[in-house]
Parts: structure tokens; sequence; C-alpha cells
């Protein structure tokens, strides 16, 4: 059946008047696509791990290379756009990329055709994109073939950074918004992304079929937020295909061509790269004049390093060599890079004998919110170890740092661009490497101004990050702390206004801004410090609101703030993996809290334990643990003592696993009870 | 001065035994000959007339009237398992359950008569039945005694008519009164009388007046035994779905510490956690236990600890019956015993039961009591070295002078904490020193003692 499909789908191609000797080709590409697509949830492993697949698939680039045909040179730069889909969770890019997709004979039209694009199990799983993918289209509209370039970006704001890189590979965006739920916090920051980069946004409403969908409130909502005319929008379905032609009509029609010439010299933007285990590192790239081909001498602006190109070609989605790619075209590049460094996000690739001026590059990611990463077992470390290199391979947004805990042993230190950040690469560690970890609690880059000119001179400037509360500086030594804020956006319906905002104020925000974007929703904006959201605040959100609200936030520099190191004691000795820094407003509750925690996760001793929170030498919170008055077992056991000598020696070996502080013995539990972040 | 006394213990073993070991890397050596000349008998009547609410105990509510079979499997595999020890002589008899004052006095007295028969069964030996005070109980205890019983251990396990009922015990408070009046006529000075506290709704001050009632008509030994909820009991159920509270855990330490103090002033010397005498009464069975004896377990769940020389074993093993009266029956019948399960002890696992067990005893372990089964290492050198011990002899909880290693009496009601360290202390002090070459008697172990 899927083969009839695919011979269904090329004859459509061949009307598209491609050569001949293209759709055979494109006969033998399907199948073998089919049949990759019928186990598309294990691709992803697959690609990575086992060597007979992916040395099939290098058998099979070979013999496309004696065929090649597919001539990129018809697609001089008017005939090319690039484009990509923006839009809040869930609300239909990736459904909507998997139709273009179809209708442009890309892959073929099946059911299991359920967001192509998603490779990662994560991303079915949550319904994400975590990294964008490129797929190329040939799109036939008025006699004419178009070359479309569409770039799936991923929806949150902990990835905005790669939604910024995939924009500056295109000249168009698609805003989706679900024509029922309407504009939700992530719309307004991509929309916002997309606006200052001055590409052209088409408004797409999906989900029409919907009983609820209200297409034209969510027009008005567009018009009132965005300041676009409600005739731009186009209402569709992704899920049934409905008005989808139209879709790709408005990319040819209202999304301008690249500016670029292929008589240009040769320069390319590095706008993304994977590792692949054996050709090294892959590149996806945007050319931004002249042509590259195979067997060209390639230097890396950045590193001014040569390289040879071994393998160019289109994705579609997936690779597709070609002889040359050329001016306005989006593709990979293979040329003999070993590590993900050497193809630095951002970088410009050019002729060794045509130099150009490098494009302007990014930003580099800056982590936001950290934490501890431990392994379950410290047999575990070296397991854990290569599988955080692995992954952070493909994603050089993550920082990483070695750490220690007296408690939880050796571990990392990992930088993520945010909290959902933090979250799929955490499920990406156990789903795809099945490694356990302890993640700890989350906690935010604080900034110190020191006062000291000694300091000063030691750390070579007067500003100083803290990552880790252990080194936190004196009072004493500094001006002033500083602590990152963050601009949040807030869109619910007004019925919960009252509860947003008690909320918001409790976590020390301030309100810079609310309006109404249609008689029933609110969109509030909020200045943040980081630390009030990094934990548990999405969650608060969404129970109060009915799971109404949606929330974002762009990062918003560093404020000064009044904060203090509180120090944990059991028994009057500081918990060194327990120092926190806190703001001095929220030091009791959060002593309490964690004083709390620890009470019930220490089991009781012969002795009584003070469990304490203390700032300098103030105690402000305390919870006792009394002693045991009795632990003797008050029986006999007629003969039978294998039970109890069981239990015993479990004991005993659960001692020697415990943390030292003083006299009183500290199970690792109790260290991950408090530690991590609270299950949801 | 304590090692000195070492090579006297091996030279007497028997040269067969030192064959047996001599020259293999075996790990663990032959137990020392004065400990396998002798054991107790613990033996295990199932049935019951009724489950008490309480109770996980391994036992039945018979269908048929099987005391015949019961009583020759019994004898049956007494004889199997005596034979299997090469025991000369057995210490002290318990008969244990279940209810055995169920079984026949004729059945006591066949089992006892084949334990004489191949083995030595002193006249002054104790032995014991567990005794439920009910009037039925009552009519058969003259015949028991006849039958060989010279101790009873009254299961009265509370004086108040409306806990027995909660408990689900089958007496009265009153028939318990009669049963303990008529043993003490029978077994003067030898009658045990076990009460339970923690009982659902007990509060200390109604514990502290039924002790001393009891006090009153009790002879001179008494077991203390803490209701504890075990998983599968209809109290455990009723606990757990909120229908029937016991006491927090603090007020069950209250309770333990006044009845320890009452018995005190009563002239009861608590000579183990839950144990009591008067007038030296001490249970001669249950010490041996603590004080690492070996033990032949018979009937269906019934648990051993001895050396299975008839068998060719050189070390000391853990055994279990199997735990069903009609399956233990049919293997009995079959092949003489119904053993269902024997784990080879090793050194380090040896040691640590005798420091479990004999840490409960209020005088603990002595130097050559330990020097029994560790020759090698001595108390001193095991423990006398960590912080941690360390910390708990300062703190006055333990302690280890020329006596030996005992708990004092703040000590002992916290035993349950100190034991995982004395334990991870054992072993550490174990596994580091390979054993010691004992040119002495010519072995040569140099093997550590590992267990596995």
């Amino acid at each position: 059946m899927l083969l009839e499909k695919a011979a269904c789908s090329d004859r459509k191609n061949m009307a598209a008047s491609l050569f001949r000797r293209v759709s055979q080709l494109k006969v033998y590409r399907r199948k073998i696509h089919s049949h990759s697509l019928s186990c598309a949830v294990f691709r992803h492993r697959w690609m990575k791990r086992l060597p007979v697949v992916s040395g099939s698939f290098r058998m099979f680039s070979t013999h496309t290379d004696k065929q090649e045909t597919l001539d990129l040179s018809k697609f001089p730069a008017d005939k090319i756009r690039n484009f990509c889909i923006i839009a809040h969770i869930d609300h239909g890019k990736s459904t909507l990329a998997d139709r273009l997709l179809e209708m442009t004979g890309a892959i073929a039209k099946t059911e299991k055709n359920k967001q192509v694009l998603d490779k990662l199990q994560v991303e079915r799983e949550r319904g994400i994109t975590v990294k964008a993918q490129t797929a190329s289209l040939f799109y036939s509209h008025q006699g004419e073939q178009y070359l479309l370039n569409l770039i799936d970006t991923p929806g949150h704001v902990d990835f905005s950074y790669e939604v910024s890189r995939s924009i500056s590979a295109c000249q168009g965006v698609l805003l989706i918004v679900d024509a029922n739920q309407g504009i939700q916090a992530q719309t307004v920051a991509n929309f916002y992304l997309a606006f200052e980069a001055q590409l052209t946004i088409i408004p797409i409403l999906n989900k029409i079929d919907l009983k609820n969908a209200d297409p034209k409130r969510v027009e008005s909502q567009i018009e009132k937020v965005f300041d676009i005319p409600r005739d731009d929008c186009i209402r569709i379905s992704a899920k049934h295909g409905t008005n989808v032609e139209m879709v790709l009509q408005a990319v040819v029609n209202r999304i301008p061509p690249p500016a670029v010439s292929s008589d240009d010299p040769f320069r390319a933007l590095v706008f993304d790269s994977n590792f692949d285990h054996y050709r090294g590192v892959v590149a996806n790239i945007a050319v931004f004049g002249g042509r590259v081909r195979k067997g060209d001498k390639i230097v890396s602006a950045h590193l001014g390093k040569t390289y040879e190109v071994n393998e160019i070609g289109l994705l579609r989605p997936d690779e597709h060599p070609t002889q040359r790619l050329y001016a306005g075209q989006v593709g990979y590049i293979i040329a003999g890079m070993k590590d993900v460094k050497e193809a630095q996000i951002g970088d410009t690739l050019y002729l060794q004998e045509q130099p150009v001026k490098a494009l302007p590059g990014f930003k580099p990611a800056k982590a936001m919110v950290f934490a501890g990463m431990y392994p379950m077992d410290q047999s575990e470390y070296p397991g854990l170890r290569s599988a955080i290199e692995r992954l952070t391979l493909n994603d050089s947004s993550v920082t990483v740092q070695k750490d220690s805990s007296l408690a939880l042993g050796a571990g990392w230190r990992l930088g993520f661009l945010g909290l959902l950040h933090m979250e799929v690469f955490n499920q990406r560690l156990e789903q795809e490497y099945n490694a356990s970890v302890i993640v700890t609690a989350p906690t935010v880059p604080y900034k110190a101004v020191l006062s000291s000119a000694k300091l000063i001179k030691e750390h070579g400037s007067e500003e100083i990050t803290i990552v880790n509360p252990a080194q936190f500086p004196d009072r004493s030594v500094v001006s002033e702390y500083l602590e990152p804020m963050v601009l949040g956006t807030i869109l619910a319906p007004d019925a919960y206004t009252g509860k947003i905002m008690a909320l918001c104020s409790n976590r020390r925000a301030i309100q810079k801004n609310m309006v109404y974007i249609d008689d029933q929703r609110v969109m509030m904006k909020y200045l943040f410090p980081l630390n009030e959201i990094v934990v548990d605040f999405y969650d608060l959100l969404k129970s109060l609101s009915s799971g109404y609200a949606s929330f974002d936030y762009e990062n918003a520099g560093y404020q000064a703030a009044d904060l203090i190191k509180m120090d944990i004691l059991l028994n009057g000795r500081s918990v060194e993996e327990l120092i926190t820094i806190v703001h001095r407003d929220r030091a009791y509750n959060t002593g309490k809290a964690m004083c709390e925690r620890l009470k019930d996760s220490i089991p009781r001793q012969m002795f009584e334990i003070a469990v304490q929170a203390a700032i300098g030498s103030k105690i402000i919170a305390r919870e006792t643990i009394k002693a045991y008055r009795k632990n003797v077992l008050a029986k006999c056991y007629g003969g039978d003592i294998t039970r109890k000598m069981k239990l015993l020696k479990r004991q005993a070996e659960g001692k020697k696993k415990m943390r030292r502080i003083g006299n009183v013995e500290v199970p690792k539990d109790a260290f991950i009870n408090v530690l991590k972040r609270k299950d949801k | 001065m304590i090692r000195q006394t070492f090579p006297g213990v091996r030279r007497a073993l028997p040269a067969a035994l030192r064959f047996l070991s001599g020259g293999e890397t075996f790990g663990d050596e032959p137990e020392c000959a004065d400990l396998t000349k002798e054991a107790s008998l613990y033996v295990h009547w199932p049935y019951c007339l009724r489950r008490c609410s309480y109770c996980n105990f391994n036992k039945y509510i018979p269908r048929e009237n099987n005391s015949h079979v019961m009583t020759d499997c019994l004898q049956r595999e007494t004889e199997t398992l005596l034979q299997l020890s090469q025991i000369s002589s057995i210490t002290s008899v318990f008969f244990g359950g279940g209810t055995p004052s169920l079984a026949h006095p004729s059945t006591i007295a066949a089992i006892l008569e084949t334990v004489s028969r191949q083995v030595k069964l002193p006249a002054s030996a104790e032995v014991t039945l567990e005794v439920n005070p009910t009037p039925m109980g009552m009519s058969k205890l003259e015949d028991f005694c006849r039958a060989g019983v010279n101790r009873l251990s009254i299961g009265v396990q509370s004086l108040q008519d409306n806990d027995l009922g909660v408990l689900g015990r089958d007496h009265t408070s009153h028939q318990a009164l009669e049963v303990i009046e008529e043993a003490q006529r029978l077994c003067p000075g030898r009658v045990s009388v076990d009460v339970m506290f923690g009982r659902p709704r007990q509060s200390v001050e109604s514990w502290e007046k039924e002790l001393s009632d009891l006090l009153r008509v009790c002879d001179d030994h008494v077991s203390l035994y803490q209701l504890t909820l075990e998983r599968g009991t209809q109290l455990f159920k009723q606990v757990q779905q909120g229908e029937v509270t016991v006491p927090a855990e603090d007020v069950m330490a209250e309770m333990y510490q006044c009845a320890r103090r009452t018995l005190q002033q009563n002239g009861f010397l608590q000579y183990e956690v839950s144990n009591f005498a008067r007038n030296n009464a001490v249970s001669h069975h249950n010490m041996s236990y603590w004080r690492g004896k070996q033990y032949i377990g018979v009937g269906p769940g019934a648990h051993g600890r001895f050396v299975p020389l008839g068998d060719g074993g050189v070390v000391r093993e853990a055994r279990t019956q199997t735990l069903e009266p009609d399956v233990w029956i049919h293997e009995v019948q079959q092949r003489g015993h119904g053993t269902r399960r024997k784990i080879q002890l090793c050194h380090l696992q040896l040691l640590e039961e005798v420091l479990v067990m004999g840490m409960r005893m209020t005088q603990g372990i002595n130097h050559n009591h330990w020097a029994l089964f560790s020759p090698q290492m001595n108390l001193q050198e095991v423990f006398g070295t960590t912080s941690d011990v360390h910390q708990l002899l300062q703190k006055g909880y333990l302690i280890l002078d020329d006596r030996g290693l005992r708990c004092s009496w703040d000590g002992l009601v916290l035993l349950d904490s100190m034991l995982p360290a004395l334990l991870l202390e054992l072993e550490t002090q174990i596994q580091q020193r390979p054993q010691r070459n004992h040119s002495a008697d010519g072995q040569t172990q140099t093997a550590n003692s590992q267990c596995e």
C-alpha cells in the first residue's frame, strides 16, 4: 500500500515536469523513506547507533552521486523562498509542516506522518520541537518551479536562541495561532523575534475545524496586538489539510526572495550543526552568495581553518546529496570537521581563494538556569559522563562544569537557557541514554560588584558571577549584589487576573503593562527576578488558572538586590551543599521550608538533632528531630532471626552511604529530597 | 591472655574434622568441638484453635484430628536431625507454636522419649511448654508435667478482658489467673507469664496498673512483648484503615521503661531485652539462643542452627523446615525430615548472629564467650578502635571492659540503633584481616573469611 501511494505521488512529481531520471530516482528513495517512516519512533536511535543502517545510508549516497541530476542551478534566488514557522506550543506548527512536506511530495502521504520533523523522542512526547529542522520543498506555482526552504523552529522561549538562528536564514515566517486558544504568551515572544528581524509575517489561524474555534475573535486579537490587518490571516486546518495550498501560495507571493546573487563570491552562514558518529560534523548552512560544490576548499572565518567539501545537499528533510548549492539555498555540508566546535553556529564559510567579510554572527547563548546533575550511584558516573558529552555535542547551548558534592558525589553543574531546556535535556538523557540522574533544584547566576581592590585584582574584574552558592562573597567586600531579571508575559482570561496579580506580587514582580487583547483576555507584563520563577512558578500559574494562563519570558538584564547567604545547620554544623543564596525577604520562608523537608527525611537518631536555617550567626528557622527514646525490638524470635539479621545488615550497609555532619548521619535521600526539584 | 586459651580449644578438635578442613582454602573454620557436642531443641506445634488478630506466626487451624500423624512425624524428624547433628546431649527442650498445649500430653512424652533414646537428656534439663490459659489447657497441665514438662510459659498477654477480645485471644483474664495458680502448683518457681504492651487504646497508667496486678500473682519469670503490627494480620489492616489506633512511639517507649522500673523494684532482674527473672529463674532455653549455642528446630517452619556433622558438614548451617504442616508431614514421611532450606553461615555471618543475639542480654558478650567463636580477634580488637563505637562508649550506652561488651541500662533501649554500627565494624575488621596462621595446631588457613 505504501508503494502504491509512493507511485501515485510520484506521478504528481512527473507532472511537475521534473526530469524522468530524477523521478525514477525518487521512487527508489521513496521506498526507503516509507520504510524508515514506519519505524520513525526508533529512527533517531538507529541513526546514531547502528553502523549497519548508517552504512547503508552511505552506500546510498554514493549511489545517487553517480546519477546526480538534480540541477539546483535551475533555482536562482528569485525562485527561492526561505521561511520558518513560529507558534506557541501545540498550536500546530509541526502538523502544518507535515502537510507542507506531503503536498510538495517531500514525503509520502500516510497516516503515520505525524510531526515528521520532530525527530527526538522527547519532541514527539511533549509535542514540542527542540532542535530546529530544515526541509527543502519543490513547489510549482503558476507554471514556475520554486524551491521553498522550511525551517521548523522550537516553540518555547528557552529555545528562542534556536528560533533566532533559524530566523536569520529566513525572509518570512508563518505565525500560527490556534483559532480556539487565540494568542498565547509564546505567540507574542515569537512575533517580536520575527518583527525585530524585519521578516514578512504571515498570520495563520489553525484548527478552524474545532468546534470551539473562533477565528474572528483571534483575527481581531492579531490586529490589536500585532497590528496586522485581519484580512492578511489565512484560516486553515493543518490536520485536515484545509487551505494549506493557500499557505504555499502565500509563501511564494508574500515572502520576498533572498537578496543574494550567485555571481558574488561564495559565503554561507552556519545556522545549525549536528554531530554524526561516522561522518563527523554535519553543518546546516544558508548560502548568502555565490555557489559551492563538492571538492571545493572552504575556510571557516571563525577558526581560519581550511576544509575540503566532501558532501553537500538538500534536506528534504533527510539528507539528499547534490553537486552544488547556490546563493539563496539552504542545505547541509560535510567537510571533515571532527568536532562541533569547528562548526561554530553563526560562523561564516567562504572559498579559500575568495576570502570575504564574515556575516554578522550570533550572540552566544547564555545559560540562565543552573542545576547540579549527579549519577544515582557513583558507579554510573562514567556512563553518565559520556551520555552528557554526547548530548551536548548536539546542543551547544548547554554549559557543562564539573562539580562535586560531599553528599551526592562527583557530578556536574549544567547551565541551561531556561527551565524547559533543562527538563528536555534531562528527559533526553534518561530516554536516549538510559541514565538515571539526580537533578538538584535550579539556581540562577547572581553577580556581585566587588568593593575591595584586592579582590578585584584577584578576579580580574569588578563584577563577578556567582554560580556556586558556597562561593558567595561576603557583604563586607561587596558594594552591591545583582540578580538576573526577566520580563514575563502572561496571557489569561480576565477571571484569573486577581489571582495572577497576587501570585506575581508574592514573587517580587513589578507590573509593567496590562492590556485587554479582546473582551475577555488580558495580557500582563511583569518584571520578575528570574530566581522567583525557576522552580514552581509556572506550575502554580497553570493550576490557579485551571490551565488557561500561558507564560513566557525574556531576559531583562540584572538588578541590584538584597541578597544574603543562608546556611543550614545540623546540630550547629553548616552543611555545605545546602548553602543557599536568597533574597532577604524570602529567607524566612525558604529556610523554614528547607528545615521542614530535612526534618521529614532525616531518620531519628540516638540523640536530638536541631535543624536550623541561619543568616550569619542569626537563626531564622528551626525544626527538631527528637531522639529515639526506644529502639529495640521487644520480641522473641523462636529461633528465627533471619529477618531481623537482614534488616540490621541493610541498615549497616545504608550507614556506609550516609553523609556525616558532625555526629549526625544524613542519608543521601535526605539531600535528594531537599535539593531536588519538587515532583509535580 | 584470652588468645592463649585458643590453641587449647583447637587441639580439642577431633582428628577427622581437622582432616576435612585441613589445607582447604575454605575460608570458614570448623566450629569448635564444645559447641558442636550439644544443642537445644525447639519443637513447633503448628495448630491453633483460632487466629489472634496480631499474630503472623506459622500456625494453622486444623481441619481434622491428625495428632497421631503429627506425633509420628515430629518424632521422626527429631530422630533424623539429632542423627544429622551428631550431638551427644540436648540441654533444653521448648515446645512452642501455634498452641502446643493443644497437643496431647502423650505427644510430648513421645518426643522426649525419642530424644532420650538417642542422646543424653539430663533429668535436670529444662523442658518448657507454651500454654494458652484456657480451661482446656489447664485440665491437661498435670499430664504435661507427668510427660516430662518442667517449665510452663503462659500466654496471659493481658489482664483486661476487653483487650483480650481485640487481640482475638480465646481466654478471659480470670481463666488466666486460674491457670497461673495451677501452673505454680505443678512447677513452683518455673512458671513464666507473657504479657504484651502497646495494645490498642492502652495508656501508660493502665499498663502500670495491669503490671502491678500481674506482679501480685505471677511466679518468678516475666516476658514482656511489645505489640508489633505485622503485615497481613487483621490488626494491621484495622490500624491501616483507622479503625484501631495503637500508642505512639514515645508512649510505647514510656511503657517499656515503666515496666523495666516496676519489675526491677519488685525484684525481677532484666536479663534480656524482653525477659525478667526473680530468684535466678531465667529461661535456659532462650539463654542458649542468645549465647549463640546450637539449636535444632523440629516441626513445620521451625528454625535451627547447627553443624550437620552427620553429613560431613563442618560449618554451622541456618536451617528452616517446610512451612505448611501437610507438606511438611509428607516430606518427613518420605525422607525423614522436612528441611526446606539450609544456608551455610560463613565466619562473619556466624559472628554477626553471635553479636546481635548476645547484645540482647544485659550481661552482653563476655570475652570467653566471644573467643569461642572468634579466637583470632578479641572484642577489644574488633570494637575497641573506631570512633563510632568510642562515641557510644563515651556516651555510656555501651560498655567494653574486662568482662566483655554489653549495653548499659540506658543503652539497651537503643540497641537497634547501635547494632548497625557494631555490625559494620565487625565486617570491616573481619574482612580487613586475613585469618592468622596458626602453626600451633598445624592449620594453614590464610584465606579471608568473606561471605559468598
